[in-house]
């Protein structure tokens, strides 16, 4: 039933970031007001159906523009989001996260992802979203946003497929750039029907931040190690191939609640929680 | 206890990083990219 509930609100959250379905049709780009806000979750404010800015696209933009340096505003929002949710933004209101999911489902044989390339989306975020924008300029001296430009595969299937499609006029500028960006975009759909969040977990520095804050948030996992039976059930069923039970503050945890859901003895709780000490006892 | 402190510091960052960028006029640059296309985030620029 939980796992139903996280489906409709993954379906709800996809639907509220990108109300704007109309404008797929002419290539049309939304100006409203709710731009002015940023998403949760990935999610290219290029795409003709996206009704809020993109997080890393706006620190990025502002980041890049001359006399700025680093994207305070957006930077508050995914601060804010992280402290309250943790990844669970990624695991119940990001649209690529959620498209992912939806590609691992295709029936192919399943791999388990080499666990250092886990650390590349570290090396990602502050590579590419914090130090480039600031030190490489183009030829009109305006700062490149790294990410966005060479990297990011949601631009590419939310922004540059319905453009290219509806908008003749930019089919003639396409070159090697949009080459490398397809060719990311088609490792990381080939990458996601084999390996569970293939993209999340080894290059989304969204998912890098939420991670850290994962430790903190007041949305957590929680064991309680009176009723846990050290079945393994729990680290079995993780896509993210975490162990709740010995890592329930993990930065690879999306909160899904498979593991609670396959609990035979209920001893996983995931909810808002001020209070660390039933968790930090459990641990010791 | 530890971790409530660290949990204000990040809750009073938040809003300071909010606060900050609001006045110094960021969501007007932020509007501005995100109302036309971004040919760099497409791949096109
Ligand atoms: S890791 Fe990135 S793409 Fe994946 S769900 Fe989280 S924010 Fe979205
Ligand atoms: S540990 Fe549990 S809640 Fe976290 S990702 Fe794994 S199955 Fe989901």
């Amino acid at each position: 039933m939980k796992i139903f509930r996280r489906r409709l609100i993954q379906l709800a959250a996809f639907g509220f970031t990108n109300a704007q379905v109309l404008n797929l049709a002419s290539g049309k780009i939304y100006k409203g007001e709710l731009k002015n806000f940023c998403a949760p979750g990935l999610n290219c404010y290029s795409c003709p159906a996206a009704s809020f800015s993109c997080p890393i696209g706006a620190m990025q933009a502002v980041a890049a523009t001359s006399g700025f340096n680093f994207g305070f505003y957006a930077a508050g929002i995914i601060l804010a989001f992280g402290i309250l949710f943790g990844r669970a933004v990624c695991g119940f209101l990001c649209p690529f996260g959620f498209f992912q999911e939806l590609l691992h489902k295709i029936p192919t044989p399943k791999k388990i992802l080499w666990r250092p390339l886990m650390y590349a989306k570290y090396f990602v975020l502050a590579v590419f979203v914090l130090i480039l924008p600031l030190t490489l300029t183009n030829y009109a001296g305006v700062g490149l946003p790294a990410f966005c430009q060479y990297i990011c595969p949601a631009g590419t299937l939310e922004g540059s497929l319905p453009l290219l499609a509806t908008r003749p006029e930019l089919r003639q500028v396409v070159g090697s750039l949009f080459a490398w960006k397809f060719f990311i975009l088609v490792v990381v759909i080939f990458g996601s029907v084999i390996f569970y969040r293939f993209f999340c977990r080894v290059l989304c520095p969204l998912g890098a931040i939420y991670g850290l804050l994962n430790r903190i948030s007041f949305y957590r996992l929680t064991v309680d190690e009176n009723l846990c039976i050290n079945c393994g059930r729990c680290k079995k069923i993780c896509g993210m191939n975490v162990d709740p039970v010995r890592q329930n503050d993990s930065a690879e945890c999306i909160r899904c609640g498979e593991c609670a859901a396959a609990c035979p003895k209920k001893a996983i709780a995931i909810n808002f929680s001020t209070s660390l000490e039933k968790r930090d006892d459990c641990l010791e | 206890m530890s971790r409530k402190i660290f949990q204000a510091v990040v809750i009073l960052t938040a809003g300071g990083f909010i606060f900050h960028g609001v006045t110094r006029g960021e969501v007007a640059i932020i509007f501005q990219k995100a109302a036309r296309i971004c040919m760099e985030c497409i791949g096109l620029g």
